[in-house]
């Protein structure tokens, strides 16, 4: 009985799916994977026509590790991709040229010459450039899909804030947005920027405390949305923001601060010889911890909500299908927590590390 | 770790710290001033209200205790002054009585003063008339007697013999 109603579901609703993806199929396979994980039916129908068990472990593989690099495209699905600009500077020149360039038919990497120079994509999305035969790195300042999404984060954020900061003129109230956004912005400030600096100092910090907290939980957001984009498991985003914690931490720092890093009260004095290279290692290790929690933690909620998805088409039954499904969508859950809960933590530990900084003895 | 720098993008980097810096200082000026500076307006708004609310209860309750002490000092005064009324009352009617009691003491006393003399008055009178009477009678009898000259000598008689006894 069971097998029959399988069967008939199988004719009558998978079929016609899986005939669209086959013809599908022929494009660029993994991008489907990323670009529409949360719709998880969408993505049980496009690997679902892959038939092979070992073609199928390597493409899931490989549309992991796609889907967590940089793209110089910005590819909304399969087959829908728009080119960005890619932005290259060399020994003094600055090449400016659309990523379709180095692109070919199904997103295959092709050589683009432009003058003497030949670049072109390897597999990790680095571009290569060749002058005369000899290899060469250019550094990499495109416009790639991460910019891309910074960039709206940007302008989000900016017109979420200022509309929000203008409904104040009316009344003292904020109007719209405002009032889902006010006991957030509240929230940092009474529980995390209070607390952890104090009430003398803590307005100098309240900028980068919400900008910093609002800047990755939005971006985060944006990673659990079918677009396919993750920024902040990108090292450079986190060490970038890691950096301005560190900067703004050592730069506003009191002579106490410093004091109990070179000269630590209360110990003799070969204990603060000793201290001195530990505790200013420490003041490194802090942001540098910053750095690797954000990363580790967005990249690992990628890598295991893609695999569990990936395990859909590995079991290619089902009972495992199925269950796969529901432990993909109880993650999609979990990282919807991890996205704020980073978010707070980074904000949390900065808010912290500039308390150390301005605390008075 | 060699991962960790091979996947750092010196690109993504600058776009990120870039856009990010510039993200916080336009948000400070057009959107977190503004915000929070309204919001701490409107929190020392509602500090401020709620102080005022305070301090008016606290006048109020003030007031009333202020009401009460009067009213308290009030039912005082009039205990006293009711009690210093009766009390003059009391004097007076005292004071009336007294003097009624000596007005009429003196009235009795000259009344039977008076009785007295009217008595006396009488008494005289009464007194002079008996006598007149009497004399009449005697005159009446001695001439009724004196007539007769046997009688005469009895009673002359009769009288020598009494002042032979004395």
């Amino acid at each position: 009985m069971f097998k029959y109603i399988v069967r008939i579901i199988e004719i009558y609703i998978f079929a016609p799916i899986l005939k669209t993806i086959n013809q599908a199929n022929n494009m660029k396979l993994n991008r489907t994977l990323f670009s529409l994980f949360i719709s998880t039916f969408f993505v049980v129908t496009c690997f679902g026509s892959e038939s092979d068990g070992k073609d199928i472990r390597k493409n899931i593989k490989e549309s992991i590790n796609h889907h967590l690099l940089d793209d110089h495209n910005f590819t909304i699905t399969h087959g829908v991709s728009f080119p960005l600009p890619v932005i290259l500077y060399h020994n003094g020149d600055v090449d400016m040229f659309l990523s379709s360039k180095l692109y070919g038919d199904h997103s295959n990497p092709i050589r683009y010459q432009l003058d003497e120079k030949t670049y072109t994509i390897d597999s990790h999305g680095h571009i290569l450039g060749y002058i005369a035969g000899e290899e060469f790195h250019p550094i990499d300042f495109s416009i790639t899909k991460n910019v891309v999404f910074i960039m709206i984060c940007f302008i989000l954020m900016l017109f979420m804030f200022v509309r929000m900061a203008r409904s104040y003129k009316h009344g003292h109230l904020p109007k719209g947005v405002g009032r889902l956004l006010e006991p957030i912005i509240l929230y940092v400030r009474d529980d995390i920027a209070i607390p952890n600096i104090g009430k003398k100092h803590y307005k100098r910090y309240m900028s980068f405390l919400l900008t910093i907290f609002f800047f990755i939980w939005i971006i985060n957001l944006f990673g659990l949305t079918p677009l396919g984009v993750n920024v902040t498991n990108n090292i450079s985003v986190t060490f970038s923001l890691a950096l301005l914690t560190y900067l703004i931490t050592t730069f506003t720092a009191n002579k106490s601060y410093w004091g109990h890093i070179f000269w630590m009260p209360g110990v003799s004095v070969p204990m603060k010889i000793m201290l001195a290279p530990i505790e200013l290692l420490g003041t490194i290790i802090k942001p540098f911890s910053l750095m690797i929690r954000l990363y580790a933690n967005i990249i690992a909620g990628h890598v295991v909500l893609m695999s569990i998805l990936g395990l859909i088409f590995i079991f290619q039954n089902w009972i495992g299908s199925t269950l796969s499904f529901g432990l993909a969508f109880a993650l999609s859950l979990l990282e919807l927590l991890v996205a704020a809960l980073q978010a707070y933590i980074f904000t949390m530990l900065s808010a912290l590390y500039f308390g150390a900084a301005v605390e008075e003895h | 770790m060699e991962k960790l720098i091979n996947d750092f993008s010196v690109g993504l980097f600058f776009w990120q710290s870039l856009l990010f810096i510039a993200l916080i200082l336009l948000l400070k000026k057009f959107a977190w001033g503004p915000i929070l500076s309204a919001v701490e307006e409107r929190e020392e708004g509602i500090k401020e209200a709620l102080e005022l609310a305070q301090k008016a209860k606290e006048e109020m309750q003030e007031l009333n205790a202020d009401n009460e002490r009067i009213l308290a000092e009030a039912r005082i005064e009039r205990d006293i002054l009711l009690k210093e009324a009766r009390e003059m009352k009391d004097k007076i009617v005292n004071e009336a009585k007294d003097q009624a009691n000596t007005e009429a003491d003196k009235i009795l006393l000259s009344a039977k003063e008076q009785i007295n003399n009217e008595k006396l008055k009488a008494i005289t009178e009464l007194k002079n008339q008996v006598a007149d009477m009497s004399i009449d009678i005697a005159e009446k009898i001695l001439k009724s007697e004196l007539s007769d000259v046997n009688k005469q000598k009895e009673l002359v008689a009769q009288v020598l013999k009494s002042n032979e006894l004395n």
